[in-house]
């Protein structure tokens, strides 16, 4: 136990236990509240600020990840922080990992890598797989899909590679968005120059999110957008193969 | 030869090359098993497909299945009364069929039994367009009583009230009460010539004893348990088999064990007709025939996938007020798959495997009722593969074979869903369940049903203030459950006592030890109505609706409360206190036959029709939803996934409720993982934790709700769909329109 006067808190959305999508195995997906970033399909918008979280100590949320741990040990898995954007809040995303990692926990990062470089070396050394979401390619469409630069996003996946962190990359397809073959072929050389990853997830675009719009009455600006195509999936997925990763 | 074979060389033939000796010389089924068998910690890559024999014989029979679907029966004999040697031997492909024996002459006709009660006869058969057989009528309207007319000559009105309100409900009284498992591996092992033998000896132990009330009970059932061996025999001579004699190859074994299932389910049409744990035992008699070289692993499959045929089609005629109640024509012949040895090596074996494969071979279905008895160390190979064939079927459902073992062994069956009991050693009275929800509502209004007005309890003071106030609530609430109990297991001693007089199951406790030890098996139903309910009571304010007589009938919640569900103890400790409490009370009065206790958590489809007659609870829940099913959290108030949901459920003590907890849970394909290649793995950790932290039972389905919603919309594309509800598992499209949008109505695990 660290001895500083103030509890660090975190403001949070919320918390679930889910299987196979947010890592590996059976985990404890912790949802912060704050987004730098507004990408169009956004499945969240309840996490877009941080005003709306509720405050939460480390200590709280550890309390409640306890419940879990023998659970976890035995069905394999971990704890996964994602949001919102869990590295808008450093401090609290490094207090999370450190005592998760004390209590002998498998931690996932699940970030888009804009705020990069808030991540300290010490927080990444807590974090035994980062979710890397890449949203594009393509840094015009980058910018169009979610309001922010792609580079932050590289720099950080190499700076990933350098300290030998290992990476699931996850790229959500969304048709006439970021299924170009040109824009998946050059994400997947880039990512196959990198030596740290483990796997890329192409994550169908789905809807599933149109009702929190509708509820915070926001315009959710995919609403005509089919979803991809089993074919498409497959194109893509096929697409980082033949660079030698393994996707899903 | 014929003529010069004795008794003992034709055991010697049977025997050979088993080893043992205590299982020789008195009938201990567990103990050969122990001493033959061979452990499999292999994988699945051995098992083989469907010959074109066996999908000939399985076309034939499925062929009518459409048919029966629509017309909601078959076929029926109205005429002939179901014993063991009432028919004429049926057949599906006489010439292909390997295993033998159908319950009536003709596969899918029914039969009638009207033993338990003629009017379910007769509205059953009126209600499939059939005429009653006025000599059936004659016979058992005038000269011969009936298991529902004696309970109804002993009910009192206190009883009655209970049933008709629905506090009390899907009581045995009308139709068989079944969940006893005859050991019907004995008749394979031993032959029927030494089991009426040994049932002879067990009889002459009672002859010095005084003619007391009991003892003569016991002679005569006994004679009647040596005379049903007989007709077994009769039978099973009229297929060609010789069963006086033991089994002496793997196809006699599977054909043996069958007839004696066979008999039982032509005498009795009992709620559950389960098998047993034959699985293991089968094993070593094809072991024993794969190494002799008499069948191929070819062979071997055929066999198990004809004996599962023949257990597919098992047919009871039941009304349609019972299928509103328990859903989908089921039969619950469950057999229990799997477990560790008292000396820790695994019970699994290559049969294990080859009666899951039967799900591949023969298509998905819900019957018979696969059941695996799983522990954190069974095989991994073994785990992998029924976590496969979960994603791939949805039916089989799981039971901690670490709670079981210690307290009922490891020749442990399961009866019907989830009661344990040890093969050939325990039997139980079937007690179906009380209704807990309603009961909190009873405690609210001093008696009175909330639907009615009607006084059905004692009266007591009805609450009277604006907000309930949760200390009045539960110590009203305790005093209406002492009633209850008292009440229940008053009402099963009658019904017990009368179902052993006048539909006794003379074969299936005839393949059971004398004397046998007896479980009363109580029920409760509406958990987590009556746990979220109290919850609101104590954390939130609930205002309670009365109308003009004072009667509450709506309650307005203010304020948030924890749901069970969700891994919070604030709430979760409310139902393990309810749990408890209900056990404690039920224990105190004493049972017919001097038998133990015990409860469970389940409600099958039940909680559907529970739900209709329960009024607005004060959780939220409105008039009419259904409840959640067994021990499940309410649908959609769990809200954390999978883990925290049965991690409540995992808090439900089993020492209190030793009939067995029931979780059903429903996960997505995706909920299972991205990659569909880590899904078995990962279910496989969802089981070992969920195990690892107390929990009993896990009915698992792999589905999305789309493909339910499809189903509804075209049966016809879904003739195979199964799913696990409470405890069984059914063909989705057979389920009634109310149970389907039950089942799509909960919560599926998933991700966003």
């Amino acid at each position: 136990m660290n001895t500083t006067t103030k509890p660090v808190t975190g403001r949070i959305h919320s918390w679930d236990l889910s299987t196979g999508v947010d890592g590996p195995g059976t985990r404890f997906v912790l949802f912060v509240n704050g987004c730098p970033l507004r990408c169009l399909y956004c499945a969240n918008p309840d996490t877009w600020h941080m005003r709306d979280g509720r405050e939460a100590t480390v200590d709280e949320v550890v309390a409640e990840i306890e419940k879990y741990r023998s659970f976890i040990n035995t069905a394999g898995g971990g704890v996964t922080l994602t949001g919102g954007e869990p590295l808008l809040q450093p401090a609290f995303t490094a207090s999370v990992l450190r005592r998760c990692k004390e209590a002998g926990l498998h931690t996932a990062l699940d970030t888009s890598g804009f705020l990069g470089a808030r991540a300290t070396d010490e927080l990444l050394a807590d974090t035994d797989l980062v979710l890397l979401d890449i949203k594009s390619f393509d840094v015009r469409a980058y910018r169009k899909l979610t309001g922010g630069e792609l580079a932050p996003t590289l720099n950080f996946a190499t700076r990933l590679d350098r300290l030998g962190s290992r990476m699931w990359i996850r790229y959500v397809l969304v048709p006439g968005w970021t299924d170009a073959p040109e824009a998946v072929d050059g994400l997947a050389r880039f990512l196959a120059g990198l030596g740290n990853v483990d796997r890329v997830e192409v994550l169908p675009f789905h809807k599933l999110g149109a009702a929190k719009y509708d509820a915070l009455g926001l315009p959710f600006p995919l609403r005509d957008t089919p979803s991809p195509g089993p074919e498409l999936v497959r194109r893509v997925r096929e697409q980082f193969r033949e660079r030698g990763l393994t996707a899903f | 030869m014929t003529t010069t074979v004795t008794a003992g060389s034709r055991r010697a033939e049977a025997w050979r090359g088993f080893a043992g000796t205590r299982w020789r010389d008195r009938i201990d089924v567990r103990d050969f098993i122990q001493a033959n068998y061979t452990p499999y910690e292999g994988d699945s890559a051995f098992l083989v497909g469907p010959t074109e024999r066996t999908l000939t014989v399985w076309r034939k029979v499925s062929a009518h299945f459409p048919e029966e679907r629509r017309k909601g029966i078959f076929d029926v004999d109205p005429s002939n009364p179901s014993t063991i040697t009432s028919h004429r031997p049926g057949f599906i492909d006489r010439d292909r069929e390997l295993i033998v024996g159908l319950q009536t002459d003709a596969p899918l006709r029914r039969a009638i039994m009207p033993n338990g009660g003629l009017r379910m006869v007769e509205s059953s058969l009126k209600a499939y367009g059939y005429q009653a057989d006025p000599f059936v009528t004659r016979v058992f309207g005038t000269y011969r009583k009936t298991h529902n007319d004696g309970v109804f000559d002993a009910y009192t009105p206190e009883m009655r009230a209970a049933r008709k309100a629905g506090i009390i409900t899907g009581l045995p009284d009308a139709y068989g009460r079944g969940r006893i498992i005859g050991d019907y591996r004995r008749v394979a092992l031993y032959g029927t010539d030494w089991l009426i033998e040994s049932k002879r000896a067990e009889r002459a132990l009672l002859d010095a004893r005084p003619s007391s009330p009991d003892v003569i009970r016991d002679r005569e059932e006994l004679a009647e348990q040596i005379r049903a061996l007989g007709e077994l025999a009769e039978m099973a001579a009229s297929y060609g088999c010789d069963v006086s004699r033991p089994a002496a190859t793997a196809h006699e074994a599977v054909q043996w064990l069958y007839l004696g299932f066979l008999a039982a389910v032509k005498e009795q049409n009992g709620a559950a007709m389960s098998l047993g744990r034959t699985s293991t035992f089968l094993d070593v008699y094809v072991q024993r025939d794969l190494e002799e070289g008499l069948i191929d692993e070819t062979r071997a499959q055929e066999l198990i996938d004809d004996f599962v045929i023949k257990l597919r089609i098992v047919r009871f005629l039941r009304t349609p007020e019972y299928d509103a109640l328990f859903s989908g024509d089921p039969t619950w012949v469950t057999e229990s798959i799997g477990g560790i040895g008292g000396d820790g090596r695994t019970l699994v074996t290559r049969t294990s495997y080859r009666f899951l494969q039967t799900l591949y071979n023969l298509g998905p279905a819900p019957e018979p009722n696969l059941t695996v008895l799983w522990s954190p160390g069974l095989p991994s190979g073994f785990k992998e593969f029924c976590a496969q064939v979960s994603i791939d079927t949805s039916a089989v459902q799981y039971e901690s074979d670490e709670l079981m073992r210690p307290r009922t062994g490891d020749d442990t069956a399961i009866a019907c869903c989830v009661s344990a009991m040890t093969v050939g050693r325990q039997m139980q009275f079937f007690g179906a369940r009380v209704n807990l929800a309603k009961a909190l509502l009873y405690a609210i209004n001093g008696g009175r049903d909330e639907v009615t007005g009607e006084q059905i309890a004692p009266e007591a003071p009805p609450l009277t203030s604006e907000y309930l106030e949760y200390g009045e609530l539960s110590a009203a609430y305790d005093r209406m459950l002492d009633w209850l109990a008292a009440t229940y297991v008053n009402t099963l001693n009658v019904i017990h006592y009368m179902h052993d007089k006048y539909a006794y199951e003379r074969i299936e406790m005839a393949l059971h030890n004398h004397p046998v030890y007896r479980y009363m098996a109580c029920g409760i139903a509406g958990l987590s109505v009556a746990a979220d309910s109290l919850s609101a009571a104590k954390h939130a304010r609930v205002k309670v609706i009365r109308d003009d007589t004072g009667l509450a009938v709506d309650y307005e919640t203010e304020g948030e409360f924890p749901a069970y569900g969700n891994n919070d103890d604030r709430v979760d400790s409310i139902a393990v206190d309810l749990v408890k409490s209900f056990m404690s009370k039920v224990s105190r009065h004493p049972t017919y036959r001097n038998a133990e206790h015990t409860q469970s958590v389940l409600t099958i489809t039940s909680n559907v029709v529970y739900g209709k007659h329960t009024g607005n609870t004060p959780d939220g829940r409105r008039a009419g939803e259904p409840f959640a099913p067994g021990a499940n959290p309410m649908n959609g108030r769990d809200r954390h996934g999978v883990a925290a949901s049965a991690l409540s459920v995992a808090k439900l003590p089993y020492e209190e409720a030793r009939d067995g907890i029931s979780l059903t849970t429903t996960i997505t394909p995706e909920g299972l993982g991205h990659n569909p290649a880590e899904r078995p793995g990962h279910l496989v950790g969802i089981l070992d934790a969920y195990m690892a932290s107390g929990g009993f039972h896990m009915n698992v389905n792999v589905l999305d709700r789309a493909t339910l919603e499809d189903a509804m919309e075209h049966p016809e594309k879904y003739p195979e769909l199964t799913i696990r509800v409470s405890g069984y598992a059914v063909n989705f499209v057979r389920l009634t329109r109310e149970q389907q949008l039950d089942v799509i109505s909960r919560t599926f695990h998933g991700s966003l």
